[in-house]
């Protein structure tokens, strides 16, 4: 017990105190500084606007895939079920260039959305992509096993109780999904805020266009500004730690709904 | 409203869920399909709901084909065996969904719902839940909202699937009674499923038995307990004692011995007696059919139990008869035991 | 003349043509939404998985294998390789040990603070990769904690092996912990306690009865541990100083060839990660269904 908590405290309490102790070094005004210039302000809106817009994208292509590989038997099903995963496994750097090859001007699809007048990489719409690509897996994980588990009686019941298959999908399966829904998003937004790997590649890195904030923590790093890095740092980490908070909350919530027994 | 169900036949692969079923069921009923499981009476319960389609066969209330409608369209009332209550929704709104899902141009008003859902939480004395989680209710109280539920739409037939299935003995004798007083009180046709032949002697009106897909018999409660049609019914309803017998000349053979029983309606060849128990009387040794020795005695409650060697040459058969308590009975005792009432059915291969 | 011919009033709204329709399980969708909806979902992930991974082998053998082999055969290639196989392998012994350490206290064992502990862990998973690299960098860096001390005695951390394993570890940290938690709460401690009962020590108990319980759990939580410790990117990105030949990684050299254009080198680096992320893939599938069944295999 004693060995966890120091082991735990060497690798993870360690290392997160000394990000805040560094932050504290900071005056407030120059904490507020650093992050409300216009760069750093730049990369926030981009980071987390574009990992919300994919989060959302997620939560309904995820819906229609988990959809797909549960109810459906179709020709390839179980190999589409299993590379799911391969936005978790592949490594970043390797989704990173893979992508942005595909979508660069003479990539596979980038050469004919290029026909169509799309500038897909180097551009904020490939940052969006790749958030896409990173998220898909953990929607499709977490509402998969809750869909498989759906009680058949429930649309049974719906269906005899005069329910068209719209009103059955809208007012009892898509609210029995919703813990599982919201905690794929949760997990696909918060993954797109942090990500890097596969995201800088296809970014392009323009200041203040196409430049997300790990990118710049990275930057400023490299500049040795490592107050300006810390504090962009500790703005994220506030961020993802509400968004575990909340994880939490929707857990139990769903947790306390889930205990009907069957 | 009455249901009637023609040459119904399902199979599942290679497995025939219904063979050839027939069954008619008229308005105001109240009827249990019984049997054991795989007996195919869901299968039938959810075919005439509309949950599951026959490869032949018709369905139809009051003489309309029920098969060309969909479940939604068919306006019956089902319970499932695990209530699929909304979890997600109040007691309320569980038992509103009916209404608040019909097309806009038939939807009641906001008032006329609650005034209705009210009228069905009354009805099912539950009142007081409204507001409450279907994970906040026991299983008794759960029951009875899904039934609320069913009944919101006005069903013209109300299916129950193993309505007391899930729930244990005690509850499960009340909320039997209260189905049978509700149901004097709605009168609306119903069918209900159960393995339970004591759930189904003491609720339904009539009794359907079914096994392997087939119906065994049709008959009041009275009916089936008193006169079962087939070696199966005998067995499956109400204790009985089986004895191996042969049917020959007009005479039943166990063994080496011949009972003075009369077979004049069974048939010849190896056939089974079955005789309740509480059909065998007692007497000294030569006064019945059947002889043989007591081996042990138990006593409990209001009667004793005992084990008979019957003596039908050979080793015998032991079974369990049923004595008056006051009836003086030690191992050893040759005792007489004639049946009062008896059925012969042919052994079926 | 006309003749007017009444026909009954039906009951139902239902017209007749509806038959074919209803006559249907009520828990599907008709013909042509499944196939829209098992398109979308085929295209989709067409599109944004098997396209992207077709790329990176197509483009590693883009000019051929001999030039593929040659490729990775080169000094600083192998070097990455080495590399990130040491890294990997102390990372994932690290997290190994005390994954099942901690995943045993919190299972077996009720104290204060144990969500708290629980939450710990699942750190890094939310935290992004930058940030993670971040902290080393403020401990170790030239104006971090340790820096200034670590300097006047020669010791060399960031920039260099040591910093690449921590921050590899630091990311890999929940991946064994968070698999054996839940395998182990559901197992709960009457086996143990049975053991302990029967006159067996601590730790035979552990290596007899606690450790076979778990097996296919640890299995499947250091694989995929193995597999972040040899892809990670981002945390030791900001911490290796993408020193050429010494402290680089294989996804660093991917994005240092990469940047300079050399398509084929780059992904001819990625396709070994690839290959390895399709691996742990396939493993991870037979491990999921070890566990499941909760036995070893049959060949066993």
């Amino acid at each position: 017990m004693g060995l966890t908590l120091m082991w735990l405290s060497l690798m993870i309490l360690i290392p997160l105190a000394g990000l805040f102790v560094k932050t504290a070094e900071l005056s407030l005004d120059q904490f507020i500084d650093i992050i409300t210039s216009r760069r750093t302000l730049h990369a926030l809106k981009i980071s987390f606007g574009l990992s919300l817009a994919a989060a959302v994208v997620n939560l309904f292509a995820g819906l229609i895939i988990v959809w797909a590989l549960v109810r459906y038997r179709f020709p390839g099903r179980r190999i589409f079920d299993a590379i799911v995963d391969i936005p978790f496994a592949l490594p970043t750097a390797v989704a990173g260039i893979a992508l942005t090859s595909l979508f660069a001007q003479k990539g596979w699809l980038g050469a004919p959305l290029a026909e169509l007048g799309i500038k897909v990489a180097f551009t904020p719409l490939g940052i969006f992509l790749a958030m896409i690509f990173i998220g898909i897996p953990f929607v499709v994980r977490t509402v998969q096993p809750v869909l498989i588990d759906l009680d058949a009686e429930l649309e049974e019941a719906a269906a005899c109780l005069g329910a068209s298959r719209w009103q059955t999908l809208t007012r009892v399966i898509i609210p029995s999904l919703t813990p599982a829904i919201l905690t794929g998003f949760a997990l696909a937004f918060a993954r797109a805020v942090g990500e890097y790997g596969s995201v800088i590649f296809i970014a392009g890195n323009l200041p203040n266009v196409s430049e997300i904030a790990p990118l710049l923590i990275v930057i400023r790093l490299s500049e040795f500004r490592y107050a300006d890095a810390t504090a962009i740092a500790v703005i994220m980490l506030i961020v993802s730690f509400l968004i575990i908070f909340l994880l939490n909350r929707l857990q139990n919530w769903a947790q306390a709904r889930a205990l009907t027994a069957g | 409203m009455t249901i009637e169900v023609r040459n119904i036949i399902k199979r599942f692969g290679s497995f025939t869920a219904l063979d050839n079923v027939d069954l008619r069921v008229d308005t105001g009923e109240l009827v249990a399909l019984l049997g054991p499981s795989g007996s195919g009476k869901t299968t039938l319960l959810r075919i005439i709901a509309g949950l599951d389609w026959p490869d032949s066969g018709s369905v139809a209330f009051d003489g309309e084909d029920a098969l060309s409608r969909g479940a939604g369209e068919r306006h019956v009332g089902f319970v499932f065996q695990h209530y699929a209550l909304f979890r997600h929704m109040s007691v309320f709104e569980n038992v509103a969904f009916g209404l608040r899902v019909q097309p806009r141009r038939v939807r009641k008003s906001e008032d006329q719902i609650r005034a209705r859902v009210k009228e069905l939480l009354d009805l099912v004395q539950l009142d007081w839940l409204a507001d409450r989680y279907p994970n906040q209710l026991s299983g008794g109280q759960r029951q009875r909202i899904a039934l609320a539920r069913a009944l919101a739409i006005e069903p013209r037939i109300l299916l129950l699937d193993e309505p007391f299935g899930a729930l244990d003995a005690k509850v499960r004798k009340e909320l039997r009674k209260w189905l049978r007083t509700l149901h004097e009180e709605i009168h609306v046709t119903s069918l209900f499923v159960t393995h339970d032949q004591e759930e189904a002697l003491e609720v339904a009106n009539r009794v359907v038995v079914m096994d392997k897909g087939r119906i065994e018999q049709i008959g009041t409660p009275g009916d089936v307990y008193e006169r079962p049609a087939s070696a199966f019914v005998h067995s499956f309803i109400g204790e009985s004692i089986v004895l191996p017998v042969e049917v020959r000349e007009g005479r039943v053979r166990l063994g080496d011995r011949e009972l003075a029983l009369d077979s004049s309606d069974a048939r010849p060849g190896p056939s089974k007696l079955f005789i309740r128990r509480h059909d065998l009387a007692i007497g000294p040794a030569g006064s019945g059919a059947l002889e043989g020795a007591v081996k042990h005695v138990r006593s409990f409650g209001p009667t004793q139990r005992a084990d008979v060697l019957l003596n039908a040459g050979g080793e015998g058969t032991l079974i369990e008869i049923d004595a008056p308590r006051d009836r003086e009975l030690k191992p050893g005792d040759l005792v007489g035991l004639q049946p009062r009432r008896y059925r012969i059915f042919a052994e079926t291969a | 003349m006309t003749v007017v011919t009444t026909t009954p009033i039906p009951r139902f709204e239902v017209a007749a043509r509806q038959t074919a329709k209803s006559r249907r399980d009520v828990r599907s969708e008709p013909w042509l939404v499944r196939w829209l909806i098992i398109g979308f979902a085929v295209t989709f992930l067409t599109v944004f998985v098997v396209l992207p991974l077709m790329l990176v082998f197509s483009e590693a053998f883009a000019k051929g294998i001999g030039y593929y082999l040659q490729t990775l055969s080169d000094p600083e290639a192998l070097a990455a390789i080495r590399l990130t196989l040491l890294t990997a392998a102390i990372s994932v012994g690290l997290n190994l040990v005390f994954g099942v350490i901690a995943a045993w206290a919190i299972a077996k064992f009720e104290f204060r603070g144990k969500t708290f502990l629980v939450t710990l862990i699942d750190l890094p998973f939310s935290v992004s990769p930058v940030i993670s690299g971040l902290v080393f960098v403020l401990l170790f860096g030239a104006q971090g904690f340790f820096g200034p001390w670590l300097a006047s005695h020669g010791i060399q951390i960031l920039f260099a092996v040591p910093a690449i394993v921590l921050a590899t570890t630091f990311v890999t940290f929940p991946f064994v912990a968070r698999e054996l938690i839940p395998l182990m709460q559901e197992q709960g401690a009457q086996e143990e306690e049975a053991a302990i009962s029967l006159g067996a020590s601590g730790w035979q108990t552990f290596w007899r009865v606690t450790l076979p319980n778990i097996k296919w759990g640890l299995l499947y939580g250091v694989l995929l541990c193995n597999a972040r410790a040899m892809g990670e990117f981002g945390a030791v990105s900001v911490v290796s100083g993408h020193i050429r030949g010494e402290t680089n990684t294989m996804p660093l050299l991917v994005e240092i060839l990469y940047n300079e254009y050399q398509m084929v080198a780059a992904f001819a680096i990625a396709s070994l990660l690839a290959f390895l992320a399709l691996v742990t893939l396939v493993v991870k599938t037979i491990l999921e269904s070890q566990i499941k069944e909760g036995r070893p295999p049959s060949d066993d």
